[in-house]
């Protein structure tokens, strides 16, 4: 025997219950409803900008995040424009990217790879960023484009140095406008030949990662070819802090040149050390002992000191440069803050304009469209003069500063760093440049642009 | 039911929900909001790091909370599971079965090793033995000492391992995802419920870590309540007293150590399946004291503790650490300026990049006020209200001690 009890809220119950049912297959829209990953829909666009803001090389990201912000003011058309003036391709008018105002979210990778990748996917899940960019260690550039490519966002590489961001670890949606280790051989090969001649003995402390690893590689390819031997290459760990036991055994090696393959805190310790053991004042085999920092910046300088002087590095791009597209960065950035940018501060806000440019001129946010826009672009107005970002491996091609230290020329203590390293020479591009399978690079591909979604 | 008292079902059963639920939990603010913007934690990558350092504290308290044995080097099982699934990406295939049973049980195999040596000595010996195995393991990985020994890549130093598109991959067919998968369902696949305001994100890996975490946690609260769980409490309480007794400890500890490891590598693996990639800095020491303090935090020996400590934590790491003096600015844009850059200096230090220093004050408030961890808090809040209702029930209710 059945018994309904069909009274009005029941009815009204059941039908709620049955039409949320319906409803729950056309409310679960699966992400794919989209064309790519986070395509900007409102009249705003957000940049991830990941940088290290604790930890050794936290000096370089926090100068990044100025340009950064600097960057934007100018997309945005606050400001004087600063590059976009000089720049060669002229389609960012100063209101924003095709009409869509630009916003950032920043985070701190800490020079760690799970820490960064943790930053940047909550930068792509949760706040919807478009393109990522910053960073200074090229460990965790590695690691962040690994991540870009699987997400399926551009990554504009910042400081990166390492031969394998572009060679054997280089991805498709990963972009890199710093040079690299092989870049910085080449440039420094024929200074050290005038300088110290060709008979030399090199010992190398070298940081024990992929960017430390590459660069002694490089520098000790270029000075073997010139005739230098390499006594000893002493792996350091990175944030090791004291050098001193790396430092003494140099004394009775025979060696007549320290190649420190050091940078940001690690550099200003190790360099520091070897002045204080005297290695600068020495004799060896009747030569005065040299010590080359074949990657220098303006912070590691200025932590230097006078340390530094007779020390030849090789930099990116220095606010020295003569040309109109530096003179307006270094203007803009210096009213806004007070100095002068640095080499890192710069690639990151020419990666920051240059993936903009690339929307602008593809017409669209798609990955695979600016991929498309920035392989093999021609451009200039930037600094370093004419550059190519090649295709073939996503590495820029543009001309390579030798520097040396010198004793600062105004004698202000706030230019210590900035005006206490000289450009020697400006390695034009040609002499840098390299084909994409070269053995130092070979193992890697780009494999196909990754929209997600 | 499933073997479990009335009151432990209930908590189970409350945990299975909040897990299961969290997409919706951790998102109580409108994207678009000022609070939705800097408070959300609901985006899947967080969620994933809540339930699978969830389980490894879990692992971790069922040898810290039952056998009071702190070993200071629970990180090194976390790496080597990693390790172990990102190895069977590169050789086999992204299906995260491999990856997974071999986590586990690389893991637990290390752990044998460690624990036949490190359970000799007890007390602070023990923490140092561990701590030492830790650092060891660490210094292997970043240096990459075994592939420079035998001249290949097995850990690739501080680059971190990582798969490549010339990799091996014996058992991955044309038509497979690229990325971890569970047969052909991709851990990074996800389905978004758009609301109102909202857009909940249902991903496919979270829920797999989350019925990991769920079974994990079921598998905690049947040891805690085991006669070998018992035991190990007895250890806990006086060791001398069940060698006295002729009782061999050592086997309980041991097996107490191994399963504790094997969580650990089981949350290694999990890492590995959400973001194919693993570096050593997951092994450094800072990473094992990460451990200890979110037990702490949480409450050692109590059965949720842990899972809250982990949750918190990594949400401090997370959220806090993103908040910036613009956001804050943002917030107290209707105060008077004066005001607002005052709030905002006097704030300034605990976000960002100071977020350690919240967790810091947070530790030490919790260690100071509540010694039994969260948990405690909750319990004494659970009180207040129950006293309210009948001021006898809250005497008659307690239980003893132990």
């Amino acid at each position: 025997m059945t018994k309904s009890n069909f009274t009005r809220r029941g009815l009204l119950k059941t039908s709620a219950v049955a039409g949320a049912g319906l409803a729950v297959p056309t409310i679960f829209t699966a992400s794919s409803a989209s064309a790519f990953t986070n395509e900007p829909t409102g009249d705003t666009v957000t940049f991830g900008f990941n940088v290290p803001q604790t930890g050794a090389y936290a000096e370089e990201g926090l100068d990044e995040l100025r340009a950064q912000e600097l960057a934007l003011e100018h997309l945005n058309g606050m400001g004087d424009g600063g590059m976009l003036n000089t720049f060669s391709s002229k389609v960012l008018d100063g209101t924003g990217i095709m009409g869509k105002r630009v916003n950032m979210k920043t985070g701190d990778t800490q020079t760690k790879s799970d820490v960064a990748r943790a930053s940047a996917q909550s930068m792509i899940q949760k706040d919807g960023c478009i393109m990522i960019n910053g960073g200074s260690s090229s460990g965790v550039a590695i690691a962040v484009q690994g991540l870009c490519q699987e997400a399926g966002v551009i990554f504009m590489a910042g400081l990166t140095h390492s031969n394998d961001t572009t060679g054997k670890d280089r991805k498709a949606n990963g972009f890199r406008h710093f040079f690299n280790g092989y870049m910085s051989g080449a440039a420094l090969g024929p200074v050290l030949e005038k300088a110290y001649g060709t008979e030399r003995n090199a010992y190398h402390l070298t940081a024990d990662y992929t960017w430390g690893w590459t660069q002694q590689e490089s520098i000790q390819a270029v000075t073997e070819a010139m005739g230098w031997t390499t006594t000893q290459n002493v792996l350091t760990p990175v944030g090791a802090g004291d050098f001193s036991s790396y430092i003494a055994p140099i004394l009775n090696s025979g060696a007549d040149t320290l190649i420190l393959n050091h940078y940001g805190g690690d550099m200003v310790n190790s360099l520091t050390q070897a002045v204080q053991f005297g290695l600068k004042d020495k004799q060896v085999n009747g030569k005065d002992f040299k010590i080359i920092v074949p990657l220098y910046s303006e912070l590691m300088a200025k932590g230097a000191g006078s340390n530094i002087e007779g020390v030849y590095g090789s930099m990116n791009w220095n606010w020295q440069l003569g040309d109109e597209g530096t003179a307006a960065f270094v203007k803009s950035f210096g009213e806004k803050y007070g100095f002068p940018p640095s080499g890192a501060a710069h690639t990151c806000y020419v990666q920051t304009l240059l993936y903009a440019d690339a929307v602008t001129r593809a017409g669209s946010f798609n990955p695979c469209a600016v991929v498309e826009a920035l392989e093999d672009f021609e451009f200039d107005g930037m600094g370093n003069g004419p550059t190519l970002y090649r295709g073939s491996d996503h590495q820029c091609f543009k001309d390579v500063l030798v520097m040396e230290g010198v004793a600062s020329p105004s004698g202000n203590a706030a230019m210590v760093g900035y005006d206490t390293l000289s450009i020697v020479e400006q390695t034009p591009r040609a002499q840098v440049e390299y084909p994409e399978d070269h053995p130092m690079f070979a193992g890697g591909s780009l494999g196909e642009c990754n929209p997600g979604a | 039911m499933l073997g479990l008292n009335s009151h432990d079902l209930k908590m189970f059963i409350v945990i299975a929900i909040l897990t299961l639920a969290a997409p919706i939990l951790l998102n109580p603010f409108p994207d678009a909001s000022a609070l939705g913007e800097s408070f959300n934690a609901g985006y899947p990558a967080l969620m994933q790091r809540f339930v699978i350092f969830g389980i490894l504290v879990i692992g971790f308290n069922l040898l810290f909370g039952l056998t009071g044995y702190l070993s200071f080097g629970h990180a090194a099982f976390l790496g080597i599971g990693s390790y172990a699934a990102v190895w069977m990406f590169k050789l086999l295939s992204y299906n995260i079965v491999p990856a997974i049973l071999l986590s586990v049980i690389v893991a637990g195999l290390v752990s044998v090793v460690i624990g036949y040596v490190s359970l000799r000595r007890s007390g602070i010996y023990f923490s140092i033995l561990t701590l030492a195995f830790a650092q060891m393991m660490y210094a292997i990985a970043y240096s990459d000492l075994l592939g420079r020994m035998f001249g290949i890549t097995v850990t690739n130093g501080e680059t971190g391992l990582q798969v490549y598109n010339d990799d091996p991959q014996i058992l991955m067919s044309a038509g497979d995802p690229t990325v971890p998968h569970l047969f052909g369902i991709t851990m990074n696949g996800s389905s978004t419920w758009n609301v109102g305001g909202w857009s909940f994100i249902f991903q496919n890996g979270y829920y797999l870590s989350a019925i990991f975490m769920i079974a994990a946690f079921y598998l905690s609260i049947r040891i805690f309540r085991s006669p070998f769980g018992l035991m190990l409490r007895a250890i806990k309480s006086n060791q001398t007293r069940m060698h006295y007794t002729g009782l061999n400890t050592k086997p309980y500890m041991l097996a107490a150590f191994v399963i504790s490891g094997m969580y650990a590598g089981l949350a290694g693996g999990l890492l590995s399946a959400m973001d194919p990639l693993t570096g050593a800095e997951r092994m450094f020491w800072t990473a094992s004291g990460e451990i200890v303090v979110m037990s702490i935090l949480g409450g050692v020996g109590t059965l949720i503790g842990p899972v809250l400590g982990a949750g918190l934590i990594k949400y401090l790491e997370n959220i806090v650490s993103k908040i910036n003096d613009g956001i804050l600015h943002n917030w107290f844009a209707f105060m008077p300026d004066w005001l607002d850059n005052l709030l905002v200096t006097i704030i300034h230090p605990f976000i960002g990049k100071g977020w350690h220093l919240t967790l810091g004050l947070l530790f030490m408030a919790v260690v100071i006020f509540l010694p039994g961890g969260l948990v405690e808090g909750g319990q004494r809040i659970g009180r207040l209200f129950r006293r309210k209702k009948s001021t006898d029930a809250a005497n008659g209710a307690t239980k003893p001690a132990e």
